[in-house]
């Protein structure tokens, strides 16, 4: 095996005083303690409750709506359907430059139609006094429709896929050389085809909005992964300037790309308020947040790949269908990681679609990779053992020096480290390749092994920076915290960057009165922020020495920052003298010393839009950007009843720094939590008779439980990225590609059986 | 949820009298699985009788060796039992594999008899589904019907019932005693489940003004050899695909006696009585396992998603028949 | 409506509601005590759990007028006199949780697992039920199994329940002298945790 040393030296600058430490969540007593109010959880006086009727058809225009029995019930306030609803304004048209008309979840204009587009579709919202007036009432609301023909069965449909278009964020297709050709001519090759079903989010907490108007000002606690967003899609849905909305969200209940758009319980609670002149509250019913918030695409995808007698690949094709709603909802990108994972001779790959009377697809953790990594990794196992070679000699033999597709260089890529690493700690070399050769007791167990991969992004952050004399320093950013460690990662930052204690420094953040942040999404929010971060505290420091500089008192006098050190609340020669930041304000009288970096006026919004378009298109140009890693499983089989469980994991990943090593290992191995529900037991079933989600509950779509999952270890290179800020690369998403993947392979070490349709449940093993 | 008349009854007989005077009215107990459905307007109860301060909690052993259980005895108190835990093992195991450990807290045993199906047209008001709404077919035929019935359904209904604790019920022959101001009967569990033929909404043998007061274990010595095995989906907190409930006694190589049950299977815990016969003074060995296996399942059919179930079925009552004759008693 | 009296972390409440309103729309819509979580309404993740008498139960599939009389202890009455319950700030250390939603009933639901093990009741991996059962690793991810954590910190929040738990045994066989098999375990775990930790 050509393996290189595990573990390089760190790079100067790759950890600091506290950036790397596994310090206490800032949070923690909060959320311990029951103190930490979700968007459902604000009080208002007068505060009513809404709740929604869906639709029963997939597609039609409703003919009746009867609502005097809902009306009738006591506490009832208003029963709004189409044909008393006000006006809204339809959703934005979609545009690359203006990232927020992406926000719409579905282009369909609540109860300002009579037309049904999915099956659960809303119709109706009962406000009432309470809670339970408002779902029981919402029981009572008759609708008769129209039916129309409707194509709602994915799989159907699936000969009628259409080839995606290319846009700025995404590419439909690319090739390199004639892969057909070369798949024809391989030695040695598979075919294969995978499928996987819709996924769902399933955050624990259920969409919840409360809206308060007061006259045409707006107040919304909303869980979001995107303040801003939010406030601007409503401003436009609502026809009032953005200036007069705000969007509340300090907590979110875990949200996994479930909560970036914005869905029909939001607006309907706005336009509930409006209606009725109260603070209106709706926490969707669980069953509610599956027929009106999108769920991952299902998939079919085509994998094939051909290699020489020497285990290099000469062909590697991918090609993948998925969903669109006719409403709304975007392409996957299922083929990302194949165009970058293999030094193969030549590269096909191809993403079509189909467009669906459903509700519309959305993005879900590593959208496109999670289940792409799964087709590609599952298919170069099967190709490692038809070559009689183990799965990760095969892979080290087909890694790129380049980009495989376009030669572009790699930023950072040190996945053959990362396998070394993890396949060390695994114990991989203890593994017989013969399936079903290895046993403990009845059990039959697998180990398996696959790739991950995630690219990294980074997007527009405004931050400001205040240093008080008191020592004390706050960082205001709208950014989101749905549990990755936000805060805490950029309180760690800054005090490392300032030189003051941890306790110093307090983020705010989650409210759209804040400098706009970024969203949640991607796996960016943790670099966008902190490269502003990295530039306002930079920006602090000068201002700090140059109004030392002003004072004659001052030691610092004559200084120049970059002979400095930020340390001990202050900045200091080595080993001089120097001066704490609140000497430094209390001798030149001021109370604090504020910048910061970008700006949120009209100007200042389009100027930081255009710079991130520039650098992103820059940085597309340039290289390649990606996390990556090797997951390692082992998984027992029931043999007589083929019951999978997974019994030990090892992921290693090259994510550059890692800024809290605490925080960062809750996501990773969150990412793989949740990749092994996909892998054995998630999925939504919509019917395909008529397009209906039919277990739209926790009891019947089977998240992973406490039982389900064994003792998970993380660990990574923590060699830093150098073309990112720290170099850090996000951590949010790449937990979960390649783990389906890898536990699919090791089912297959354990029992000899390839299962390539998503979830491995034990029929098909049997 | 509808509004209702809630009452609360202090002693059996005011409980009686009020359910016989309102044929409408619902008991409840842990309400577990009456709320969830009354939440999803599945049932419609005008009025709630609240029982649970009801003196029907002991659990006691019986003049000749059995155990009686009060119908209001939490699942989590009965599988932690002593007697039960020793004597009757596959009933705390098959407890144990039920819901959550909050959910067996709350649930009673004379709920748990009486829980209904987690079919996804059943749950659904959209769906066709005869049980809730008699005559509006089953979406399930044509549908989602993996976790369906491969025993006992009919044109009319493959929903299966949901119980862990009442397929250990049938292989200890236990007996549900029933009360109603007419008075007391008692019904072998295996009887107290109805297949659904053309009627699936009618589910038990129990009458709309009858309370579960208790459930009889009689003296089982084979019992105490006994395991419960639950196959599903995830490794907790799911419902079972396939379960078996077994006792099993060898003397001299030979299997002197055997109690078999099936969950999962059908509308009701299936009783295993074929594969009983067959391995009575059968050589207890996997091979007899087998031959019996097949023969209870021999009747079984599959719809378009639960076929696998049929051999699931056979290797579980294998593979656990087979752990009791190794490994022994789940005790 | 109905008159509701509960005893809500020791203070009595009275409540004039409809008999349909759950426990734990009770508690979050009529007591302001939001603290527990609402996720399902299905008695399907836990995020509900509450203690009734010290037993944990789903708070969403009761109604609240059932459990008049009754002495609720939720999140919010989890610490005593001014200090955090062992389990919160374990929680922290541990890091067993990420958005924080499922947190409350991830430690009530512990807090009821805990005394429940106590008491020595079994469960369904215990592997000879008539004895008395270890709380091994296993056996606190199979208790806890009621409570879903979709973000997946179930690997701190096992750690931090077995972390407590072998404090307490600890504390134990201090008390009495005697060492019992659970405390060599939950020192075995704590070795672990520990180094997992590095």
């Amino acid at each position: 095996m050509t393996l290189t040393q595990a573990q390089s030296p760190p790079r100067p600058g790759a950890s600091g005083r506290l950036v790397g430490k596994p310090i206490d969540r800032v949070d923690g007593g909060a959320k311990t303690s029951g103190a930490a109010r979700y968007a459902a959880e604000y009080p208002y006086p007068g505060l009513a409750y809404a709740a929604l009727v869906h639709s029963t058809v997939a597609r039609g225009r409703i003919t009746g709506i009867e609502t005097a029995g809902a009306a009738a019930v006591p506490g009832v306030l208003a029963v709004i359907t189409h044909e008393n609803a006000p006006a809204m304004k339809p959703a934005p048209p979609m545009s690359v430059l203006n990232l927020s008309s992406l926000a719409t979840g579905t282009r369909v204009n609540y109860l300002n139609t009579d037309e049904v587009h999915w099956n659960g579709q809303p119709v109706a919202v009962v406000v009432a006094e309470t809670q339970d007036a408002a779902l029981h009432a919402a029981t009572l609301v008759r609708v008769t429709y129209e039916e129309f023909a409707a194509t709602v069965g994915f799989t159907a449909e699936e000969p009628n896929a259409k080839p995606q278009k290319s846009d700025m964020l995404q590419s439909g297709s690319a090739s390199k050389g004639d892969a057909e050709a070369a798949l024809a001519a391989a030695p040695v090759s598979v075919d294969l085809r995978f499928t996987t079903p819709q996924h769902n989010h399933n955050a624990i907490e259920p969409h919840a909005t409360t809206a308060v108007w007061d006259g045409d000002r707006l107040t919304v606690h909303e869980g979001t992964q995107n303040v801003a967003w939010v406030r601007d899609h409503l401003a436009a849905r609502f026809g009032i300037p953005a200036g007069s909305i705000r969007v509340i969200s300090p907590y979110v209940g875990g949200a996994f790309g479930g909560k970036t758009m914005v869905w029909a319980g939001t607006i309907l609670t706005v336009l509930a308020a409006r209606v009725t002149g109260r603070p209106v509250r709706m926490m969707l019913t669980r069953e509610g947040v599956y027929r009106t918030v999108g769920g991952r695409t299902p998939s079919a995808q085509r994998v094939a790949l051909g290699a020489g007698a020497d285990g290099r690949l000469t062909s590697l094709i991918h090609t993948s269908v998925t969903q669109v709603g006719r409403v709304g909802g975007g392409p996957e990108q299922v083929t990302s990681q194949s165009r970058h994972l293999y030094d193969a001779g030549a590269i096909l790959v191809r993403q079509s679609l189909v467009e669906l009377d459903t509700l519309s697809n959305t993005i879900m953790r590593a959208p496109g990779e999670s289940i792409g990594t799964f087709a590609l990794e599952a298919a170069v196992d099967e190709l490692a053992y038809k070559l009689d070679l183990d799965p990760i000699e095969f892979r080290m033999r087909n890694e790129p020096e380049r980009n495989p597709i376009d030669g572009k260089r790699f930023a950072h890529r040190m996945l053959r480290e990362a396998y070394a690493l993890g396949a060390e700690r695994f114990g991989w070399s203890a593994r017989t390749p013969e399936p079903g050769s290895m046993r403990d007791g009845r059990w039959l167990v697998g180990m398996g092994v696959a790739s991950a991969y995630h690219p990294s992004w980074q997007l527009p952050a405004n931050v400001t920076v205040r240093l008080s004399a008191d020592g004390t320093v706050l960082v205001r950013c709208g950014f989101h915290e749905m549990g990755m460690g936000g805060a805490t990662a950029q309180a760690q930052i800054a005090a490392d960057a300032l030189g003051v204690p941890f306790e110093a420094v307090r983020v705010e953040y989650g409210d759209s009165v804040l400098p706009t942040g970024p969203g949640a999404g991607g796996s960016g929010q943790t670099a966008s922020v902190a490269a502003s971060l990295l530039t306002a505290c930079e920006k602090l420091k000068r201002s700090m020495l140059a109004l030392a500089r002003r004072s004659s008192g001052s030691p610092l006098r004559g200084r120049r920052l970059n002979g400095l050190r930020a340390r001990d609340g202050g900045l200091w020669t080595e080993p001089g003298p120097g001066e704490t930041y609140a000497a430094i304000l209390a001798r030149a009288g001021r109370p604090h010393l504020e910048v910061a970096v970008g700006s949120d006026t009209r100007v200042g919004a389009m100027v930081g839009q255009a710079r991130f378009m520039a650098k992103f298109l820059r940085d597309r140009r340039r290289w390649m950007k990606a996390a990556c890693g090797a997951q390692f499983c082992e998984v027992r089989v029931d043999p007589d009843t083929g019951e999978v469980r997974v019994s030990r994991w090892v992921g290693a990943f090259d994510v550059g720094t890692v800024i809290n090593a605490k925080t960062a290992a809750a996501q990773l191995r969150g990412g793989i939590v949740m990749g092994i529900g996909m892998a054995l037991s998630e999925e939504t079933l919509v019917d395909p008779r008529n397009g209906r989600i039919m277990n739209p509950g926790l009891g019947e779509y089977h998240v992973p439980v406490h039982a389900d999952i064994p003792p998970i270890d993380v660990c990574y290179l923590g060699d830093p990225d150098p073309t990112m800020p720290l170099g850090l690369i996000g951590v949010g998403e790449v937990g979960i590609t390649g783990v389906a993947a890898a536990i699919a392979n090791a089912v297959h070490h354990a029992t000899g059986r390839r299962v390539r349709d998503l979830p491995i449940t034990l029929d098909k093993l049997l | 949820m509808k509004d209702f008349a809630y009452v609360r009854a202090g002693d059996v007989t005011t409980a009686l009298r009020a359910i016989a005077a309102e044929p409408g009215a619902a008991f409840i107990g842990g309400g577990t699985n009456l709320v969830d459905l009354m939440r999803q307007d599945i049932e419609r109860p005008g009025t709630v009788i609240d029982i649970t301060t009801l003196p029907l909690d002991e659990i006691e052993e019986t003049a000749d060796g059995g155990v009686r259980v009060g119908a209001l005895v939490r699942n989590s108190h009965l599988a932690a039992h002593p007697l039960i835990r020793t004597r009757y093992p596959v009933l705390s195991q098959a407890i144990l594999t039920g819901a959550s450990a909050q959910l067996r807290n709350m649930a009673t045993v004379g709920g748990n008899l009486l829980q209904r199906t987690r079919c996804l047209y059943f749950y659904d008001g959209a769906a066709a589904c005869n049980k809730r709404r008699p005559g509006s077919g089953c979406d399930a035929l044509e549908g989602f019907n993996r976790n369906h019935a491969i025993l006992g359904a009919s044109d009319a209904c493959v929903a299966t019932h949901p119980s862990d604790m009442c397929v250990a019920l049938a292989a200890l022959d236990a007996t549900v005693e029933v009360e109603s101001v007419r008075g007391t009967r008692r019904i072998p569990l295996v009887d107290f489940h109805r297949l659904p033929g053309d009627t699936p909404d009618v589910e038990t043998a129990i009458a709309a003004d009858e309370l579960v007061t208790a459930v009889e274990l009689p003296a089982s010595p084979i019992a105490v050899n006994s395991r419960y095995r639950k196959v599903r989906d995830r490794a907790s907190y799911a419902f079972a695909l396939v379960s078996v409930a077994a006792a099993l006694e060898v003397r001299d190589g030979t299997v002197a006696g055997v109690r078999l049950a099936l969950g999962g299977v059908a509308a009701k815990p299936w009783r295993a009585r074929e594969a009983e016969r067959i391995l009575l003074d059968a050589p207890a060995t996997e091979e007899s396992f087998r031959r019996a296996a097949a023969a209870e399942l021999a009747s079984a059919t599959g719809l378009s998603q639960n076929a696998f179930k049929i051999e699931l079925a056979r290797r579980a009552i294998v593979a656990t028949l087979s752990r009791l004759l190794t490994d022994g008693s789940a005790a | 409506m109905v008159d509701v009296q509960l005893r809500v972390n020791g203070t009595i409440e009275t409540l004039d509601l409809r008999p349909r309103v759950s426990l734990l729309d009770a508690l979050r819509e009529h007591l302001g005590l939001t603290g527990t979580k609402k996720g399902c309404d299905q008695g399907a993740c836990g995020a509900c759990t509450v203690l009734v008498d010290g037993e944990r139960i789903n708070s969403c599939l009761t109604l609240a007028v059932q459990y008049t009389g009754r002495s609720i202890t939720t999140i919010e009455g989890v610490a005593g006199g001014g200090e955090p319950h062992p389990l919160q700030t374990a929680f922290i250390r541990n890091d067993g949780f990420q958005c924080g939603y499922c947190t409350s009933g991830q430690i009530c639901s512990a807090i009821g697992m805990l005394a429940e093990h106590a008491a020595g009741a079994p469960s369904a991996v215990t592997e000879h039920l008539a004895s008395r059962a270890e709380l091994t690793d296993v056996e606190i991810r199979e208790r806890m199994s009621g409570n879903l954590c979709r973000c997946g910190a179930y690997n701190g929040i096992a750690d931090a329940i077995g972390e407590v738990a072998a404090a307490a045994a600890v504390q134990e066989v201090t008390e009495t002298g005697a060492v019992r098999r659970g405390s060599a375990a939950g020192a075995a775990r704590q070795a672990t945790t520990a180094e997992a930790a590095r």
